[in-house]
């Protein structure tokens, strides 16, 4: 029992339970999941659809901030991969060809893990700080989106792209199953093979990882181009999904929210130890705290109040110093310290 | 000098949990004198320091300044009251001009706003007194560490001129920055200021200090006009010659025995680096251990990582077993079967936050690369293995490095170099800070792989570990190798190393 209470996923995993769970008072049939035509709906359902480019997004993240980095390029990435997908769909004759929009995902997916290279590079071998590193292609990318797309939202009526995002498989949105094969592969390449301990050791020490003959540099800018692809298949989820690119809306802060997903499971940001399932918790709550806004009829004007209090709840929750701090004023009332220990 | 000391502290006691670091150590400190401050590593050098700036209380003793009893709270009561301190890394903002280095927090104003003239002015002016002629307007990062040095003691001789502590001021400068610094030093003597100087360089302190106070283990062992002390029986006195307890528990003395001559594994020739160590000849052979001995800052580490590609070589060669190799980095010295545990265990050895056994596979696995995992069962085998040789305790192999002590982190790292079974181990430091029992059996260990065959170079502040474990000793002092002695069949002698070290042969 204890051991549960002690995981670091235990409160994240609480939060998300009384989320939902207060859902249920403004609208009661929050739980209820329904077949129809063979398609799974229902309000939890909507909640995993939504945490899909996020959850894709903080995976990525996750291998980023684990080397000790962080990229902020990500939302970035997402509109120049949806941006060039939908280009390149409407250019095709017959926009129905699946042969064409798998063309089109491929590029979108080649471009983004150039992207990756581009801030693997900058990092690893040419010694930028990530964080202005990645600020460059945050801004740029952006940019190229735009020109790309001549600052017009690109609308395809696609019926193989729309797959992608709105699609469903075996009564399962075909986005949630994409994420949970990601999430999958990754985890099984990351644990399987000695990537994650060499990750996690140059993130938790690059002096002593060195001198144990690790070479970060190669390490670094995978970490890059992984989070990157991921980005990249957030990007045509997102376009995907409302069937046309705008760059401007798409992956617009999702890096705030990766960022957050990620420190929300557990992964501390000066890097080393990673809980990629952390992550994906994390997207999955944020998700819930989204749509938790609307069910229960915040209003538009104070949802990012809302929010924020929820995250300061959840972050106090996880805060070792702060559980310590109120369950020994209710256990032990009135101790006085013993005599000052000089440090 | 019959000066009354402007500064005396007495009977000064200072204890951490679980040690004390200084026990009833006097000092007095006269103006127009240069004091040196002399004691091997942990000695208690730096704590005296902040015991005297208030950044540490003492739990017994008196400080008194001009007579007066004093206890500061910190080291801005401390200047406040004229003592300033000026540390080994130059602590002053690179990126800001002279002037304004020297008068920040302080700048001349009228009416709120600086008076830049002004401070231009005084600063060019108090550097002139020093005999420095700089571009007060320049960025301090404009020049020299030296230069950045002397401004630092520009200001804080500016700011208080009474007590001036310079804490291993020389120790990134070569030798006309030094002399240079030595001449402010002595104008600043004249001026009747009380210096205090910490160095570990001896030349040094004999060619400015006028007296020096030795500790050793936290306890005072005298104090002598530099005159009357020759720089062996200062050696004697920093490193204490008798056997201490913890040692007679150890092992019995071994006599090392010469073997039939092997190979020669490494070789370097006039290999240095600048600002590091000198160019050095140095032979390693199969089945020896090499012993380095010198005092700190003597180049002992710097020589070591230059084996293993840890730092670059800017001259010299290096040959393994009679092929030239250039060894660029740690993983290109380890493909030739060199391994290297830094003295610096916990930043650049063990990855506290892993595991044991990640920790202990983390090397073999660099080299095999991400692609290649060592399958569980492997893993487990070899930790399990290395957990009971070594004794590492607790013997969990999921439990993280950092909840060890310090001797079983050691241990941890020797396991992670031996599973990939090198044929030149170089160990810096292995036994510092470690308890009794730990040590011996880390002796034992490179005694037992240097019998099967391995290479070992010993790096060790401790003379008496040196001199009991090596086939040979190689003698450093001040960024030099000056002298190479035979140690098989134990003709070497504490004496003779001390010898060594307090008047080798510098070039």
């Amino acid at each position: 029992m204890t051991a549960i209470v002690k995981h670091r996923l235990f409160w994240p995993a609480v939060v998300l339970v009384l989320l939902l769970v207060s859902n249920v008072f403004f609208a009661p049939r929050f739980f209820t999941i329904t077949l129809q035509d063979g398609h799974l709906y229902g309000s939890l359902i909507d909640v995993l659809r939504s945490a899909t480019p996020l959850a894709l997004v903080a995976l990525g993240m996750t291998m980023v901030i684990a080397t000790g980095g962080i990229d902020l390029s990500v939302g970035s990435v997402m509109a120049i991969s949806g941006a060039v997908a939908c280009l390149f769909i409407g250019d095709l004759s017959d926009q129905g060809s699946v042969g064409g929009v798998l063309l089109a995902v491929g590029l979108a997916l080649v471009l983004s893990l150039v992207a990756g290279i581009w801030n693997g590079v900058l990092v690893s071998v040419i010694g930028i700080q990530p964080i202005i590193a990645t600020l460059i292609l945050m801004v740029a990318g952006r940019g190229i989106a735009q020109l790309l797309t001549g600052g017009q939202i690109i609308n395809v009526s696609s019926p193989p792209f729309r797959v992608i995002g709105a699609g469903y498989a075996l009564a399962i949105p075909v986005s949630v199953i994409i994420v949970a094969v990601v999430v999958a592969a990754a985890v099984l390449l990351i644990r399987r093979s000695a990537l994650g301990v060499l990750v996690e050791a140059v993130g938790a020490s690059p002096t002593a990882s060195r001198l144990a003959g690790i070479r970060s540099r190669g390490l670094t800018i995978m970490a890059y181009m992984f989070a990157a692809v991921c980005a990249g298949i957030a990007g045509l989820i997102f376009s995907s999904n409302v069937a046309s690119a705008d760059s401007n809306a798409a992956g617009n802060l999702i890096e705030l929210d990766a960022i957050l997903a990620v420190v929300i499971g557990g992964t501390a940001l000066t890097g080393g130890r990673f809980s990629i399932a952390g992550s994906v918790l994390g997207a999955v709550l944020i998700s819930a705290l989204d749509i938790t806004t609307y069910t229960i009829g915040v209003p538009a004007e104070t949802t990012l109040l809302f929010k924020a209090v929820v995250v300061v709840i959840l972050c106090l929750s996880q805060s070792a110093a702060f559980r310590a701090a109120v369950f020994r004023r209710r256990r032990t009332p009135a101790v006085t310290p013993a005599a000052e220990v000089p440090a | 000098m019959g000066d009354p000391p402007i500064l005396q502290m007495t009977g000064i006691r200072k204890t951490f949990p679980g040690v004390v670091a200084l026990d009833g150590v006097d000092f007095a400190l006269r103006p127009g004198e240069v004091h040196a401050l002399m004691g091997e590593n942990g000695a208690g050098k730096s704590t005296l320091i902040k015991v005297l700036t208030g950044v540490y209380g003492i739990d017994a003793g008196d400080i008194r300044l001009n007579g007066t009893p004093v206890r500061f709270g910190g080291p801005l009561q401390a200047q406040q009251a004229g003592i300033s301190t000026v540390y080994q890394e130059v602590n002053l903002c690179a990126n800001l001009s002279v002037a304004e280095n020297i008068f920040i927090g302080r700048e001349p104003r009228r009416f709120g706003k600086i008076r830049w003239s002004e401070m231009r002015r005084r600063s060019a002016a108090l550097l002139a007194g020093l005999d420095l002629h700089l571009d007060v307007a320049a960025p301090l990062s404009t020049y020299s560490l030296a230069i950045q040095q002397m401004v630092a003691i520009a200001r804080a001789i500016d700011i208080s001129a009474k007590v001036l502590i310079l804490d291993e001021p020389t120790s990134s400068l070569d030798a006309s920055e030094v002399e240079r610094l030595f001449e402010v030093m002595r104008r600043l003597k004249r001026d009747g200021v009380a210096i205090l100087f910490i160095s570990h360089f001896l030349d040094q302190v004999y060619a400015v200090a006028d007296r020096m106070t030795v500790l050793r283990n936290g306890t005072l062992i005298g104090e002598y006009a530099t005159a009357e002390l020759t720089q062996m029986q200062l050696v004697t006195k920093m490193i204490g010659k008798e056997l201490t307890v913890l040692e007679r528990l150890e092992e019995e003395p071994r006599t090392v025995t010469a073997d039939a001559p092997r190979e020669p594994i490494i070789e370097t020739h006039e290999l240095g680096r600048t600002g590091a160590i000198a160019p050095f000849d140095l032979t390693i052979r199969g089945g020896e251990i090499v012993g380095l001995a010198g005092l700190l800052g003597s180049g002992r580490t710097e020589l070591a990582r230059l084996l293993f590609g840890a730092d670059r070589p800017d001259e010299g060669t290096i040959k393994i077993d009679g092929n030239p190799v250039a060894l660029r980095t740690p993983r290109v010295a380890m493909n030739h079967g060199i391994a290297f545990s830094s003295e610096n265990r916990r930043t650049e050895g063990v990855v506290g936050e892993l595991s044991v056994r990640e920790n202990i596979v983390l090397a073999l696995q660099a080299s095999r690369g991400w692609s290649r995992p060592i399958p569980r069962r492997k893993q487990d085998e070899l930790v399990e293995r290395y957990i009971k040789t070594l004794g590492i305790r607790p013997a969990d192999p999921d439990v993280a490095v950092r909840n060890l002590s310090g001797g079983n982190q050691q241990k941890v790292l020797l396991a992670r170099w031996l599973i990939t079974e090198p044929r030149l181990l170089i160990v810096d430091e292995p036994t510092r800070g470690i308890d009794v029992g730990a040590k011996a059996e880390i002796q034992r260990l490179l005694v037992e792989l240097a019998d099967g065959g391995m290479a070992v170079l010993f790096v060790s502040a401790e003379l008496e570990e040196v001199l009991r474990l090596s086939h040979k000793i190689e003698v450093l002092r001040e960024r030099h190798l000056v002298e190479e002695l035979d140690n098989t069949g134990g003709g070497v002698d504490a004496d003779r190393v001390m010898q060594a070290i307090a008047s080798g042969a510098t070039p």
